[in-house]
């Protein structure tokens, strides 16, 4: 049969298998090496993640490998050159480490704050978390703020899941799935198996999207949105599954807060508090006893509506009977939402009620023994299976927090939370409702900070603020302005640290993070921010250190260069202490390891963190003699604990390596894993995967292996009262710290709805609609989702140039023409742009792929790039500040609650282009190119062997 | 037996990940390599033996978004062979694959002008016509484990909208699926009958709401609650 005389010799071949990075997916890898080069990347069949397959991404990290774009010495801009310039020469290591650790030593002795060290799409966050906790500064986060905080947050605090790395869809079960906004990113090749199997299975799949494009191609229904109103189209469907009581009784009732009593006194403290017994536990009306009880023990058989007084005469209400009499509402109609939102009324009806007819005529049971968190044993799980999926479409809004929230209150209503077919949890998820940790508050030289800098405020006492009440962090996170800003405001550091707003800094390392071009918002400005001097002539940022493995445009700014390796060149944990990689069935933690040795004088970040730790005698990387406690990343991993016996990596611990998620350090744990093909799995026993949340078989596991801090049931919060006491301290009516800013007052009175809500986004508020009528959002196109690769060879040959697309008709009768180059303009400043019409857009919207604009010169890119010509970035829009409003201080253009940045709240208004007017604009000078490098080629053939020898 | 593929327009999300597998795998495969131009320049192209169009149907808001993966449909009556002056190109007699021998073709691209897929790539620095050959070398080294020898594309496809097999055999899985989805192929009026067939979107049956709609709108004060135990 086979008539293939020779096939390629897999004698000169090795299989590696290892942890993709051309993404946040984080897919298993099979890598086939043949003389040190890559023949062939593919995705691991037995890998939880991938299951075999892997996208455009993945495949193409070959070209990756292979970039002309890669930094290869540590560099420092030369001596007598301006920042930005682009002036490098190269240095030693040792050199670069010496100048990084003096100038530390002396930040950490005086004024720890004075670093700030902010991270991009890094998945290594539990170790520079950990990292800048020993060196004492509050100045860190990662890239959280300014990518989807509002999803996580809003889920840490209803549901103690969130969408992404916190839960799934259950894929296999799921009959019906709604996915909100562009969701390209998290995650990748999960969500496309899912939406091969729910359609195989004959599940419904709606797409809620201004942009029919990505994932949305293959909805069955489409439902074009205006951006920013999902909170409204969400909040309308609860009042369509309210007004026919289409609701899950039991499932309130049982694991959610509905049923507590909420005291109702308004204007007086005390306000919209839930109403406890003396040792704190939330008190119900009991049917049967017909007297307040604890809510919290078992067996109560608690009121799901109604209103009540207390012994001390306060009226009280169930919180069920608030959030009907709220949504019941006319504002909350199907008739009043199509008006903010542009979905025909009777398509907010229908959606509604086809959830609430799979959830539940259609429901599901697993016969199953399982015990509930009181101990009783029940013989099924039930399952509702309508699921849904939301990420940065709804989070990039300065109302994304309570959309998010309005998207989990409809999961809860009809009972899909971590059940059969619904919304499922992925461990160390779920936790308490919100996770117990809390921000550090306060630094001192030469001391570890008492907590990470990061962590969930509950109350106006955990804000990360000074005596007066001003920010104490430099991005201003857990301050009046973004009190629950869990990720940080990485947007705003730039800004900040220019302004002296609230104080000056001396050092800022930026790690894989493009903050001078596609990861800020303003970018030509915050270039110019960046060579930013003082009256004396000194940088108003004194000191910008950049760990890139590429030649970004941040790269430009820098004025040390620290040089990263590739994913395939070294040693990484995918671990649960971090943004894990478990499923729904299964506990997973994965890694990475040296497939290719580096040919260039480059060092993995975390191994010159760890190196970096001991210089400066961190205590966590120090030992007591005073000399460093690990000799790298690799032996950190293995030998570091957080608590006893619960360390980075969870597989094969213990001396003999046969103990899973906690056990004692084992020395040859990465050899395990690289035996494993680089992962571990936990498969949870049958009884332990849904319910989670009130599961106590797995509540115990999770206490036992350091998840959770106790087994007890995890509270789903319809209504938080979290939100309630910031909103008391913007009301003048709470006991403890309030701020003093009428700005920050109202504010807090209006965005702190302990009910999820919906309000115009802020910066839209302050625009002349008339003036602006575009919404204008950006996302990124599947094959370059989250990924550095604007440079990737093959991947730019798909897409090199964005365009500004538009509805077809609306452009037509604007006079615009497919192709033609027009004007965007918006309140922060203009861009031009090509125009491409579609039908595939809602008509009041405008969007685009995001990142393809590249500075001419970067990434190793010839000058003459189509990204640096003719594409384009919509960031030079978009302000990272509101506009100003007399009387008030100048404002992030951030969500209220959490900080996370408003990037898609954006209004334009769109031109012609005077004829003649072609080209992307505005333009930037060309990068020069670092010492060393060689031009790319003209033409690329790349192989690994010689073509094998095909006869017929 | 009559080897092709088959391509799940239903499920298809243009995501491009079997044309960047496929451009990797063959690149060192029996056509290597796949030259590309101007890699990092202004108009970046190269060989690629398959592509994804996009395409719209249908005026908003009642549109739909087509991904439409094309590459070699391995034609029984392949015109690029009936053309071909050389004998470079051929159709393999034993299973239908359709492939370029590149010491005999002399780049005269005949054949890429007679196929109405656009499937034949002409590779300017070989001087040779170049195009997908089902991974031919996959699918026959059994050197590679056997669940993996299957053409890269299908092998990666993340949204398993890709299947390979035998359309000869009327059970394999490529033809229960043509029979049981209405798969069809492209242009089947030109008479090259293409081995490739596609499946159209399925059509999802509207969900029943009429019985859940209460006549009156609910008011908080008249619902009677139920006894649930917490």
């Amino acid at each position: 049969m086979a008539t293939v005389m020779e096939f390629e010799d897999h004698k000169k071949q090795e299989i590696k298998y290892s942890t993709c990075y051309m993404c946040a997916c984080r897919c298993g890898i099979k890598v086939t090496v043949e003389d040190n080069k890559v023949r062939f990347i593919q995705g691991n069949r037995n890998h939880p993640i991938n299951q075999g397959v892997l996208c455009a991404k993945g495949s193409a990290g070959i070209m990756k490998q292979y970039s002309p774009g890669k930094l290869r010495n540590p560099l420092r801009r030369k001596p007598g050159t301006e920042r930005g310039a682009g002036e490098f020469e190269e240095i030693s290591w040792d050199e670069a480490l010496d100048t990084l650790t003096k100038r530390l030593e002396h930040i950490r002795a005086t004024d720890p704050d004075k670093l700030a060290y902010f991270t991009g799409r890094d998945q290594m966050q539990a170790l520079t978390g950990l990292w800048a906790q020993q060196f004492g500064t509050l100045n860190w986060s990662a890239h959280g703020g300014f990518c989807s905080v509002n999803m996580a947050t809003a889920g840490l605090y209803m549901l103690g899941h969130a969408f992404w790395e916190f839960g799934d869809p259950d894929w296999d079960r799921t009959k019906y799935f709604m996915l909100w906004g562009v969701a390209e990113d998290h995650s990748s090749n999960p969500m496309k198996i899912g939406l091969e199997k729910l359609k195989r299975n004959g599940g419904k799949f709606v797409g809620v999207n201004p942009a029919r494009t990505g994932y949305q191609a293959i909805a069955d229904e489409w439902v074009p949105i205006r951006p920013g109103t999902d909170g409204m189209f969400a909040l309308s469907m609860v009042h369509v599954l309210l007004q026919n009581e289409q609701f899950d009784w039991d499932f309130l009732l049982r694991y959610t807060n509905a049923p507590f009593l909420v005291v109702n006194t308004p204007g007086q403290k005390g306000d919209g508090l839930i109403w406890r017994d003396a040792e704190g536990h939330p008190l119900v009306w009991d049917l049967e006893q017909q007297a307040y009880v604890n809510g919290m023990q078992p067996g109560v058989k608690a009121a799901l509506f109604g209103e009540f007084q207390t012994p001390d005469g306060r009226p009280v209400r169930t919180i069920m009977s608030i959030l009907a009499e709220r949504y019941l509402d006319d504002r909350y109609s199907p008739a009043n939402a199509s008006k903010i939102t542009g979905i025909p009324a009777e398509t907010i009806e229908r959606l509604a009620l086809e959830m609430a007819h799979v959830a539940f005529k259609e429901s599901i049971e697993i016969e199953v023994e399982w015990t509930d968190w009181a101990g009783r044993k029940h013989d099924k799980f039930i399952g509702r299976p309508v699921s849904m999926h939301a990420m940065r479409g709804i989070s990039a809004h300065s109302n994304g927090m309570q959309a998010a929230r309005a998207i989990h209150l409809v999961q809860i209503l009809l009972g899909t939370i971590d059940c059969p077919g619904g919304f499922r949890a992925k461990a160390p998820y779920p936790k308490p409702v919100p996770p117990p940790n809390k921000p550090a508050q306060h630094s001192a030289p030469n001391t570890p900070l008492k907590s990470l800098p990061l962590g969930f405020p509950t109350a106006p006492e955990d804000l990360v603020i000074d005596e007066n009440g001003n920010p104490k962090r430099i991005d201003k996170a857990y301050s009046w302005e973004a009190p629950i800003a869990n990720h940080g405001l990485m947007h705003m550091v730039i800004t900040n640290a220019v302004n002296k707003d609230p104080y000056g800094i001396d050092t800022l390392i930026f790690f894989m993070a493009n903050m001078s071009w596609n990861s800020t918002m303003n970018t030509a400005n915050v270039q110019e921010m960046l060579k930013a001097k003082d009256e004396n002539g000194e940088y108003k940022i004194p000191f910008l250190v950049v760990i890139d493995a590429f030649h970004s445009e941040m790269v430009n700014f820098g004025d040390l260069i620290l040089p990263d390796t590739t994913y395939l060149e070294r040693y990484d944990s995918i671990s649960l202490l971090d943004r894990p990689i478990s499923e729904p069935d299964a506990i997973c933690d994965s890694i990475r390891h040296p497939i290719l040795k580096p040919d260039r004088n480059v060092r993995p970040w975390q191994d010159v963190m760890v190196e970096l730790g001991g210089r400066l005698k961190l205590p966590a990387f120090t030992k007591e003699d005073g000399t460093p406690k690990y000799s790298g990343y690799k032996d950190f991993i293995a030998n570091f604990e957080r608590a006893p016996g619960i360390g980075f990596l969870a597989g094969w611990r213990g001396k003999d390596g046969e103990t899973h998620l906690r056990g004692e350090p084992n020395p040859n744990q990465w050899d395990r894993y690289i035996e494993n093909q680089g992962f571990f799995q936990y498969h949870l026993p049958k009884s332990q995967r849904f319910y989670r949340f009130a599961n106590k078989e797995y509540l115990e596991l999770a206490q036992r292996v350091g998840f959770n801090p106790t087994a007890d049931p995890i509270i789903i919060e319809l209504y938080s009262e979290a939100f309630q006491r910031f909103r008391l301290a913007g009301q003048g009516l709470y006991d403890g710290p309030m701020p003093k800013d009428p700005v920050d007052r109202e504010r807090l009175a209006t965005y702190f709805d302990p009910l999820p809500d919906f309000y115009e986004p802020l910066e839209q508020q302050r625009i002349d609609k008339k003036e602006y009528p575009f919404f204008a959002v950006n996302q990124r196109p599947m094959m370059m989702y989250h990924s550095w690769d604007s440079q990737n060879a093959w991947l730019r040959q798909i897409i090199a140039q964005n365009y500004l697309y538009m509805n077809r008709q609306r452009g037509e009768q604007m006079g615009i023409q497919d192709k033609s180059w027009v004007w965007v303009e918006s309140h922060n400043g203009k861009i031009r742009v090509q125009v491409k019409l579609i039908e595939g857009c809602q008509e009041d919207t405008v969007w685009t792929w995001n990142a393809i604009g590249k500075q001419s010169g970067a990434w190793g890119l010839k000058p003459d790039a189509a990204e640096a010509t003719r594409g384009f970035l919509m960031n030079h829009l978009i302000s990272e500040l509101l506009p100003p409003k007399q009387g008030e201080r100048r404002l992030t253009n951030s969500d209220p609650i959490t900080g996370q940045a408003a990037w898609y709240d954006l209004m334009v208004k769109i031109y012609p282009a005077a004829p003649g007017e072609e080209g992307t604009w505005p333009t930037f000078p060309t990068m020069k190119p670092l010492p060393g490098d060689t031009p790319a080629p003209d033409v690329l053939r790349y192989h690994t062997h010689k073509p094998v020898n095909l006869k017929s | 037996m009559r080897l092709g593929l088959v391509i799940d327009l239903d499920t298809c999300v243009g995501c491009h990940a079997c044309a960047v597998a496929c451009k990797e795998w063959n690149t060192s495969g029996t056509t290597a390599p796949l030259t590309d131009y101007n890699p990092y320049g202004a108009k970046p192209s190269g060989v690629w033996f398959n592509r994804i169009r996009h395409y719209e149907i249908g005026e908003y808001p009642y549109n739909k978004t087509v991904n439409f993966p094309m590459s070699c449909m391995h034609c029984e009556n392949a015109e690029c062979v009936t053309v071909c002056p050389t004998g470079a190109s051929h159709k393999r007699p034993e299973d239908g694959i359709v492939l370029v021998d590149q010491s005999k073709c002399m780049g005269c691209n005949y054949c890429s002008w007679a196929c109405p897929y656009g499937a034949r790539e002409l590779d300017r620095v070989s001087g040779t016509m170049k195009k997908c050959t089902l991974c031919i070398d996959r699918i026959y080294d059994m050197e590679i484990p056997e669940e993996e020898r299957q053409p890269a594309c299908v092998l990666t496809c993340p949204a398993h909208a890709r299947m390979f097999g035998d359309f000869d055999d009327p059970e394999s899985p490529v033809s229960r699926a043509v029979r049981e989805r209405g798969g069809y192929q492209l242009m089947p009026e030109l008479n090259y009958d293409p081995s490739n067939h596609y499946l159209p979107p399925r059509v999802h049956a509207p969900i029943p709401t009429e019985g859940l709609k209460k006549k009156a709108g609910a008011k908080v004060k008249e619902w009677v609650n139920r006894v649930v135990e917490r």
